[in-house]
């Protein structure tokens, strides 16, 4: 899943460094993600994981890592696969 | 600091803070007055409004927005915004430059918090009536705001910071000027933060010159601007955190407000001059009539719709979630009140011109618009339209409502 996160912000959140070279932990914000990106980021994890992020999920929070963007897909998926 | 201020005017008497407001009125049209004496002079040479400024400084209107507790008059954006409003009727170079000085002030005050330093700059433009200037595009960028290429440079307690600014409105009268650069030399272009930088530590090389075809009084010119300081100088958060809760929205509401300004004087000219013709045909309506009322029915619209955003930025104020969905809504609000209030502005004052005819084509009548149409053609401009408009667009992608 981190493979896919990884190629996804490699494809449409035009950070500073390519995203190889960060560790899932490390804070995107400071790679250069901007608020604008961050909209391309959510449209290609919905597309690519085939989930719909809810609107109370979508805080600043969601896209600091790949981590947390991992941690919120599998939390949505768990929920949609319950529902 | 603010809120001290904040618990002393929920504490205030009602009674107190209308007279408080009527009082910021009445200052308001005072500087008005002179600045409309000279607009005409401003517009003509390209010169910074200087008596207008003396005028607004006398009139201690410069600290406006600065909180009572640190001396200034406590005023809300709606207050600030009706003064540049009042302004722009009068002269648009001098209700911009106003603007743009309370833009800086709204963001030291929202986000200098807990910064001795910073409430130390506000207690000096409040004392001192310090016009503070703004430098964020850069050379090498252009008009980005979210991207800086310079950066601070700081050893021990003290920055040292290059920037060459293809733009800086007012640059050369301002006391201080907020500055975006990166963090540090090895951050990324959008790790920013803004550095209050005060004229006896900087130095100003002029680029180029100012000759436009309106707003030809705020004196935007490019400079080379080398600054020295004290790190405390550096504001306290990021600066993406202060573009998106003030600078951006508090931009868009009061050059709003003074573009609403510039077009309503426009058309208050040509209500004067339908008024005259009806006067001297009695009994018969001139051609004219529809575009008055048109141009009267544009204006409304405008004041209703940057009324709808100072509610919306208020409570934006009240409610600060963490919710990525409504800031972005709130942000192509903003978009949207720029984007329009900036094309209907001109459009109310190309209908008062088809009102005034040749009379408000010609210089030097009471009824000439040339001044006002030259400036409000800067409103689609100064952050382009297309740029706003494509980045609405992204933020709309996010909409689930």
């Amino acid at each position: 899943m981190k493979a896919t996160i990884r190629k996804i912000l490699g494809d449409v959140a035009r950070l500073d460094v390519p995203p190889a070279s960060l560790a899932d932990s490390d804070d995107l914000y400071a790679a250069g993600l901007s608020s604008l990106a961050t909209v391309h980021v959510m449209l290609a994890l919905e597309n690519a994981f085939e989930i719909e992020i809810p609107d109370r999920m979508l805080t600043r929070q969601l896209f600091r890592s790949i981590d947390s963007l991992a941690g919120a897909v599998s939390t949505i998926r768990q929920q949609q696969e319950a529902a | 600091m603010r809120s001290v201020a904040r618990i002393a005017l929920a504490h205030a008497n009602p009674g107190d803070v209308s007279a408080a407001e009527d009082s910021l009125l009445a200052a308001a049209h005072a500087a008005a007055a002179v600045a409309a004496e000279h607009a005409d002079a401003v517009d003509r040479e390209a010169r910074f409004p200087e008596e207008a400024f003396a005028a607004l400084r006398e009139q201690r209107l410069l600290g406006a927005m600065v909180p009572v507790a640190l001396g200034g008059a406590g005023a809300s954006l709606a207050m600030v915004t009706t003064i540049c409003r009042i302004l722009g009727e009068a002269c648009a170079a001098t209700g911009m430059i106003y603007a743009m000085h309370q833009i800086q002030v709204a963001c030291v005050v929202e986000h200098g918090g807990g910064s001795a330093w910073h409430d130390g700059l506000l207690t000096r433009v409040a004392d001192d009536q310090l016009l503070l200037a703004s430098a964020t595009s850069e050379e090498a960028i252009g008009g980005a705001l979210r991207t800086s290429g310079c950066a601070v440079s700081a050893d021990g307690g003290r920055f040292h910071l290059l920037k060459m600014a293809p733009t800086i409105s007012y640059g050369a009268h301002a006391d201080g000027i907020l500055v975006t650069a990166r963090r540090h030399a090895d951050a990324a272009p959008s790790d920013q933060v803004l550095v209050c930088v005060m004229k006896s530590d900087y130095t100003l090389q002029s680029l180029n010159t100012w000759d436009t075809l309106g707003m030809r009084g705020t004196c935007s010119n490019g400079f080379r601007l080398e600054a020295t300081g004290d790190v405390a100088q550096i504001m306290p958060v990021s600066f993406h955190e202060i573009a998106d809760g003030t600078m951006t929205p508090v931009s868009h509401i009061v050059w709003g407000a003074l573009w609403l300004g510039v077009a309503s004087d426009a058309v208050s000219r040509a209500k004067t001059f339908f008024q005259g013709q009806a006067r001297a045909h009695p009994g018969s309506l001139p051609p004219s009539g529809a575009r008055v009322a048109e141009a009267v029915g544009m204006l409304q619209l405008m004041e209703a719709r940057l009324d709808m955003a100072l509610a919306h930025q208020q409570a934006r104020h009240r409610a600060d979630g963490g919710s990525v969905s409504a800031a972005f809504a709130l942000a192509a609000e903003m978009n949207g009140l720029k984007t329009s209030l900036s094309t209907l502005a001109l459009q109310a004052v190309q209908q008062a011109l088809m009102v005034c005819g040749m009379a408000g084509y010609k210089h030097g009548t009471p009824f000439s618009l040339g001044r006002h149409l030259r400036d409000l053609w800067s409103a689609p401009l100064m952050i382009n339209n297309d740029r706003i408009q494509a980045n609405t667009a992204n933020l709309l992608l996010a909409d689930r409502s």
